[in-house]
């Protein structure tokens, strides 16, 4: 066995610790790998380039950024913002726990692609996420205003993941399925999906209590202060 | 071919490389050369992408290698693009706009999500004239393509403004993201050439010659923080799941030690999950949210999964311990 291709993922992950720009980090550990296991470079080049057109549709999200740069031109997001003010009882950890359940809903219904960093937490979860910490927390500074939105783009991460599993007809269990049919194991792809629902379960749960935790630390500091 | 779909995924991927050649000029018109090259690349490979791929599959390997050659390229210019967000409409302006708009502001950003489910739904089902709607290319990125469309038309004419505006606008959220929109691409790009170098096989020969065999709960933690490991360096828990279970789950595990294949298999997918929340290598969910929400640290959607991702894992563990060797 060839263990030298190996030294792509030290590239990597050094690159990624010191911080140089991920992109070239990237394709130096593929161009490495590729020649360290031996390929000539016009075959390494070939599989290069063959591989990054197979992939293209990863860039496909670039296609929402006319419609949502529009309706932020339009005021999209001060909308967004007077609209969550007026509502009764939000708060932020409401907000986010109630995203985070209907996400996980969806993804298990297979509506995996209905929402994601483009289609809704820049032009809708942001806003309404800074919009019901102005309410629950009277301002946000500059600090608490990155961690706020870092934890509304967790909650939509949080949410598909532990969601898709569940559902039986795309991705992560029909991976499962076919690769234990082509073993000799022939499984129902929903008794794969079922097995996954304790753990959606402790997702939620656990990501709701630390959404909880966050607002309460939050308002803790303006109490203390 | 008379029954070619109507939509195929291909027309959207040469309306991607007009948006990316209109980034492009824009950037070359205000000297911002780095960006205006890395878009002109890019807006080259993706109209020529089809040409490439039936070229190889016919042999003939050189548009396949220049393709390379700009990856490189990409990387080279990456290096030097720098930051600097364009200015936005003046806040004044925008807040008026949204108290004369008001609800209906909700509509084009609500048809993205919701036209792309009736396509999936929907789209498979349809034919005018008798040929079908849906061409090449999977419902959904048809579908959320074509929602794109529709939703930046929608934006126009609700927001009264000029048809400009929606390159325009998108060209500016697009250099605000610069290369961190390529990330999720040249991730899945390195994906395919580890998988050509071997470098998975290597993983699972290593990682199976140092776990003690004969105890169940070894292989399985073995299985599992494989999973977690394999899946921060690949960014994929996809890639994780072939090789670790076929390395250590199938042979080990389900063999020798008689797990349960569809407990192991589906709590072993979300072990990597658990993995996947942990690491900058998931570009497209970790990195590109930073970068779309301007955050100053590009890490910063990471730090607020952590605490959620490891006693997420540690639940896991214990369920799968529990329920596995049942």
């Amino acid at each position: 066995m060839n263990y030298w291709p190996l030294l792509g993922i030290a590239i990597v992950v050094i690159g990624f610790v010191v911080r140089f720009n991920p992109v070239a980090v990237v394709v130096a550990a593929g161009l490495v790998s590729g020649l360290l296991a031996g390929k000539p470079i016009g075959e390494l080049l070939a599989l290069l380039g063959e591989s990054f057109i197979s992939n293209r549709a990863l860039l496909l999200f670039a296609l929402t950024l006319p419609a949502i740069g529009v309706l932020e031109r339009a005021g999209l997001r001060e909308h967004v913002h007077a609209w969550i003010l007026k509502l009764r009882g939000m708060t932020l950890a409401r907000l986010l726990i109630g995203y985070l359940g209907l996400r996980q809903i969806l993804s298990m219904i297979g509506l995996t692609n209905v929402a994601g960093p483009a289609q809704t937490v820049r032009p809708l979860l942001a806003p309404m996420s800074e919009a019901a910490a102005d309410k629950t927390f009277g301002a946000v500074d500059a600090d608490e205003r990155q961690r706020l939105l870092a934890l509304a783009a967790a909650t939509d991460n949080v949410g598909l993941f532990f969601g898709e599993d569940v559902f039986v007809a795309i991705g992560a269990v029909l991976l499962i399925q076919g690769f234990y049919a082509q073993n000799g194991i022939v499984l129902e792809p929903l008794h794969i999906a079922l097995w996954a629902l304790p753990t959606a379960i402790a997702a939620f749960v656990i990501h709701a209590i630390r959404i909880t935790l966050f607002q309460r630390a939050l308002l803790r500091r303006r109490a203390d202060g | 071919m008379a029954s070619a779909g109507l939509l195929d995924i291909g027309a959207f991927y040469w309306l991607l490389a007009a948006f990316l050649l209109y980034a492009a000029w824009r950037n070359a018109s205000d000297r911002r050369w780095m960006h205006a090259g890395f878009w002109l690349v890019l807006a080259l490979m993706f109209a020529g992408g089809d040409t490439i791929l039936a070229a190889r599959k016919g042999g003939n390997p050189l548009p396949a290698q220049l393709a390379g050659i700009g990856v490189i390229a990409l990387g080279v210019l990456a290096i030097r693009m720098r930051r600097e967000p364009h200015a936005e409409a003046p806040a004044a302006l925008r807040l008026a706009s949204a108290q004369r708009l008001g609800h209906w502001l909700f509509v084009p950003a609500l048809l993205i999500p919701l036209l792309t489910i009736l396509v999936v739904l929907f789209g498979p089902k349809i034919s005018l004239a008798g040929r079908p709607l849906l061409g090449n290319g999977s419902a959904t990125l048809i579908g959320l393509a074509m929602a794109s469309v529709i939703a930046a038309l929608a934006a126009i004419v609700v927001t009264r403004q000029p048809a400009i505006a929606a390159p325009a606008e998108g060209r500016r959220l697009l250099d605000t993201m610069g290369w961190a929109a390529l990330l999720p691409l040249v991730l899945a790009t390195l994906g395919g050439v580890f998988a050509a170098s071997g470098v998975g096989d290597g993983i699972a020969a290593l990682v199976s010659a140092v776990i003690p065999t004969d105890s169940a709960l070894a292989c399985l933690l073995a299985y599992a923080f494989g999973m977690v490991l394999f899946t921060v360096i690949m960014g994929n828990a996809f890639a994780a799941f072939p090789v670790m279970t076929a390395g250590i789950g199938l042979p080990l595990l389900i063999q020798r030690h008689g797990a349960d294949p569809a407990i192991l298999g589906s709590l072993g997918m979300l072990t990597g999950y658990c993995g996947t929340l942990l690491t900058p290598m998931a570009a497209n969910f970790n990195l590109v949210p930073a970068a779309l929400l301007e955050l100053d640290d590009p890490n910063a959607v990471i730090r607020a999964q952590v605490p959620t991702a490891l006693p997420l894992l540690l639940v896991n563990l214990l369920l799968m311990a529990a329920l596995v060797f049942r």
